[in-house]
Parts: structure tokens; sequence; C-alpha cells
């Protein structure tokens, strides 16, 4: 049943598509001349550049304060509430309603938030921010980590609670260890989520503190810019080693 | 193992139930309720009060945003951005059903790479791969030059700032988010009826339009949705790529709140794309419910 045949066409361009303006940033970010669109050697200056633009330094340590923070949040609430969804609360509304904010589009929980954080007064900031990376991050965890509670077996938990072990114990020394490769493969994504999360950033953060996507987005406003693209290439490759690595970890354990 | 009383036992699990749901699913719930439902609740609410000097609401109700939505200009747009998220759906599942379809027929080893090689730019910086379009369409760059030094036409085309250049912006943006949802359908298809279709004579091209495609809807469907309803709630492609002269709902509701400072009549456009979503879903649960429903007769009677 493996003939592919014709269908190898349609494979081929996706890929093609998919990853051929992604090459092209990265190969011109190498570009020695100003000009970005004609090639004149290779060169690492913009690299360099990168480091000593005080703008794209200042939002790369506010995305990392934001990415960190809801990191952490989030990993921790989608924790307990695929546990919960998946063991004591089997709905479909309750596990609907959990999954919600992965599906909202973002520029309708950006202006509700914007409205709500405007109305009970919490002024914009970092931390506003921070308080909506984690609402969907949380969701992109549940789901994760509900579908590795699908593939683990609950009866190791059973036999624990038999033995005399207390429901905490179960908790920190059996369920917490059988479903880590999908906590960790969760918060990894939460965390490159974070990192790239422009529109939410844009509408629930203060002027004084641009994340490092509110940065990037009022350059290329103003245009095609070397800097631009070294940057790009830097944050592809951050992207691609953790969504790779998160891969890796749920897919390694399963193997087991 | 010890064997507990029944009533106590009863008890006992009961509470451990309650006791789980709690500690589990209430701060989950309670933070999304806080951070997601209210705020979209308020949404609902500002779009029927008038609008602050400086942004923000004031308390006097009105019907005046909704009668508003009705001005020609808006209606513009509307049909402006229905067409492009339209044309950009149509094309993301012309593009990735095929791929989903190859996908699925990959040897198992190989499949799991082909999807992660797929779901792998989605999970890069948004602006960042819109940013390499500008580069991409630009006169000046590789795609116009290489066409210009080969002959193929004498000077650069103006790909940059037109519909067009939206739509590619958009169908690059969520052509995984079409891929992945066919490639499950597929995936899940019981193989049994196509064999079944081909052993009763069905041409390859008979059953793939009678039986495959039907029964891989669901699928379709909600590829649909996910590229439909994000490309008409985006504004930064309509804005780095159409140049501001392709205006979508997305790019008005941010100048409603952000620029304009008229938050209720914004919440009335936001509305106008949640209420989509929601029919969209509504569509989708349906046509799934029929064909799971027919699939299941068709099992039971092999």
């Amino acid at each position: 049943m493996h003939k592919i045949g014709w269908l190898r066409v349609p494979l081929v361009a996706t890929y093609a598509f998919l990853y051929i303006p992604i090459a092209v940033l990265v190969v011109m970010s190498f570009n020695a001349s100003k000009n970005p669109f004609t090639w004149t050697g290779f060169s690492t200056k913009w690299y360099s550049a990168l480091f000593d633009n005080e703008l794209i330094r200042q939002g790369f340590i506010n995305t990392m304060i934001v990415a960190v923070g809801a990191t952490i949040f989030a990993t921790i609430l989608g924790t307990l509430l695929a546990i919960g969804v998946a063991r004591y609360f089997r709905s479909a509304v309750v596990e609907a309603y959990s999954l919600a904010p992965a599906i909202i589009p973002d520029l309708v929980l950006a202006i509700g938030l914007l409205a709500f954080f405007a109305l009970v007064g919490v002024t914009l900031s970092l931390f506003s921010v921070l308080l909506a990376h984690v609402v969907f991050g949380m969701a992109f965890v549940s789901a994760v980590v509900i579908a590795r509670i699908g593939q683990t077996d609950s009866s190791l938990e059973e036999a624990s609670r038999d033995l005399g072990a207390s429901a905490t114990t179960t908790f920190f020394r059996i369920t917490l260890p059988s479903l880590a490769p999908g906590i960790i493969a969760g918060a990894l994504l939460v965390f490159t989520l974070s990192l790239d999360e422009f529109v939410v950033a844009y509408f629930t953060n203060g002027p004084a503190t641009p994340t490092l996507p509110i940065v990037i987005y009022s350059m290329v406003r103003f245009g095609v810019t070397p800097e631009i693209n070294a940057l790009a290439a830097l944050l592809l490759l951050v992207s691609f080693t953790i969504v790779i690595s998160a891969q890796r970890i749920t897919r390694l354990t399963d193997a087991v | 193992m010890s064997i507990p009383t029944p009533t106590s036992g009863r008890g006992a699990t009961r509470r451990r139930a309650l006791i789980g749901r709690t500690v589990f699913t209430a701060p989950g719930l309670i933070y999304i309720t806080i951070f997601m439902a209210i705020p979209i609740l308020l949404v609902l609410v500002y779009s029927f009060f008038q609008r602050g000097r400086f942004g923000g609401i004031v308390w006097e109700f009105t019907f005046d945003n909704y009668i508003r939505a009705f001005e020609p200009v808006y209606l513009q747009v509307f049909s402006n951005s229905l067409v492009i998220a339209g044309t950009t759906t149509l094309l993301a599942l012309l593009i990735g059903y095929p791929t989903a379809y190859a996908i699925a027929k990959l040897p198992t080893r190989w499949r799991t790479v082909a999807l992660v090689l797929v779901v792998l730019p989605f999970w890069t910086n948004f602006l960042i791969r819109t940013y390499a379009w500008i580069i991409l369409l630009n006169s000046e760059g590789p795609i116009n030059s290489s066409l210009v030094d080969s002959g193929i036409i004498s000077a650069p085309i103006g790909f940059l700032y037109t519909p067009g250049a939206v739509i590619v912006g958009l169908v690059y943006a969520y052509l995984p988010l079409v891929i992945l949802p066919v490639y499950a359908s597929i995936e899940r298809l019981d193989r049994q009826l196509i064999e079944a279709a081909g052993n009763l004579g069905a041409s390859r091209a008979r059953a793939f339009f009678d039986v495959t495609l039907p029964l891989t809807l669901p699928g379709v469907m909600i590829g649909a949705i996910f590229v439909f309803v994000p490309s008409l709630g985006n504004f930064v492609i309509p804005e780095l790529l159409g140049g501001g002269k392709t205006v979508m709902v997305g790019n008005l509701i941010r100048d409603q709140f952000l620029e304009a400072r008229d938050w209720p009549f914004g919440a009335v456009l936001a509305l106008f794309v949640i209420t989509l979503l929601v029919l969209l879903f509504a569509l989708q649960a349906a046509i799934s419910r029929r064909i799971n429903g027919t699939g299941k007769r068709v099992n039971s009677r092999a």
C-alpha cells in the first residue's frame, strides 16, 4: 500500500514552498552587502551588529522574562488541568473549555484582554503580557499532557495506592515521573510560543517594555535590513532546536 | 489489598474524586475563566455601549455599533476579507490535501519525519516568516531577478503590495494547520472501504471521489476553519505584504482598538469573527456526525 508515484510531486512542491523562504533568509543573513538583495560575499558582521543593537538586546531580555515566567506558570497549571480532565473530570465540555484558549483567534483574545485589563485597572506591562501568555500556553501544555496520559497505564498508580502510599506520595513518585516527557515537551512548546508571540503581546504590553517580536515588527515596517535577516536566522535556529527536542523527548520514551 | 467496607469505600472514593477535581481542575479552569471567558464576554458587553472619548466606554446602551457595521465602507471590508480568506483556504486545501495524502502513503518510519517537517515552520516566528516573503517578492528580490536574468520577463513584476501577495503570505502562514487535520482523517480512514470500492469495479478516481473524499470531509473542514478564521483576523500580513492597500477585518479591529479608540465598534467587528468561528465549528460537527454515523453502519455490515 506504499505506492507513492505521482504523489511525490505535491510532496516535494510543499516542502520547497515551506523551506525555500526560510533558506533564503538564512543565506541572506551571511551577505556582506548592505543591500539585502545583492550577494557580494560571506560575512558574519550582521550577527555582531545584532549584539550591539540596544533595542534588540532589551527586547530580548523582556521576551525572556515573559517566556520563562509564562512557561513556569503555564506548565504547572496545564499539567494539573490535564490530570484533572483526564482522570477526575471526564467531560467533553470541560476538555473543550480547557483547550479553547489554543483555538480562539489571537486577535480576539488580545482585544478581550486589553479591555479586561483596562476595566480592572491592571497597568499594561511585561506582567500583563505574562498573564496573557499563560492562558494559551496552559492549553497547549494540557493538550500534550492529556495525550501522554492516554498512553500511560494507570495500574502503577493503583498499585502504589494499594501498597499503602499516600495520594501525595503516589502523585510525586509515580504520576509525575510517568508524565514527565509530556510535561517537558509541553513546557518547551510554551516557551517557543511565548518567545515568538506577537499579536497578544502587542495589545497587552506597555509602551516602555517592548518584547522582541514587537521590536521586529517595528523594524520590518520600516523596511528590509540585513540585521533582521541575522536575527531571523538566530530565532529560526532556536525554534527549530526546541521543537525538535520536544518531539524527540516524547518519541524516545514512546519507544521504551 | 485492604477491603474497605462498602459504605466507607464509596464515600472515600467520592471524596477522593471531589478532591481530585478541585485540586487539579479548579486552578486551570478558574484561570481560563478570568483571562479568556470574562474578557470575551466583556467584548460582547462593550459592543452594546457607547465609546469613550479616549478609548474605553461610556455605559449608555445602544445598538448604534451594530448599525454602523452595515455601512457600505465596512460591508466592503467584510466582503473583501471573505474573498481573500476564502481564496486562501481554497489554495491551502488544494496544496494541503495532496500533501497530506502523500504523507499518509509514506512508509511508517518516514511519516513522523514528514509531519515534523510540516509543523516545524509553524512553530517559528510568524513575523519572520512573513518578512521572508517581503524579500522573496520584492522587485529586487530573488524571484524577480531570476525571472529577469533568465529572460522570461524584461522588467521586474510588482508582486509585493497586492492582494495576491497577501494570499501567498496567508497560505504560507497557515498551510501546516490544514495538512495536520487532513492527514489525521486520511490516516484514520478504513482502507477496506477503498479496496471494496475497487473490488466492486470503481475506478481509482471514482473510489477517491465517492469514498475517500467524503469520509475525510470532517478533517478537511477542520483544516479549512483553521485557515479561514485566523486569515480573517490577521492584520500583520495585509499590512506588511499588502502595503496597507488590502484592508481585512483584522486591520479594522486593530485600528478601532489602538488608533481610532472606538472599542465598542471594534468589539462588534470581533464578534463578527467569533460568530463565524462558532458557526463553522457547528457545521463541522454536524457533517462529522453524519459521516461517522454512516461510517459505523458500513462497518457493522462488513
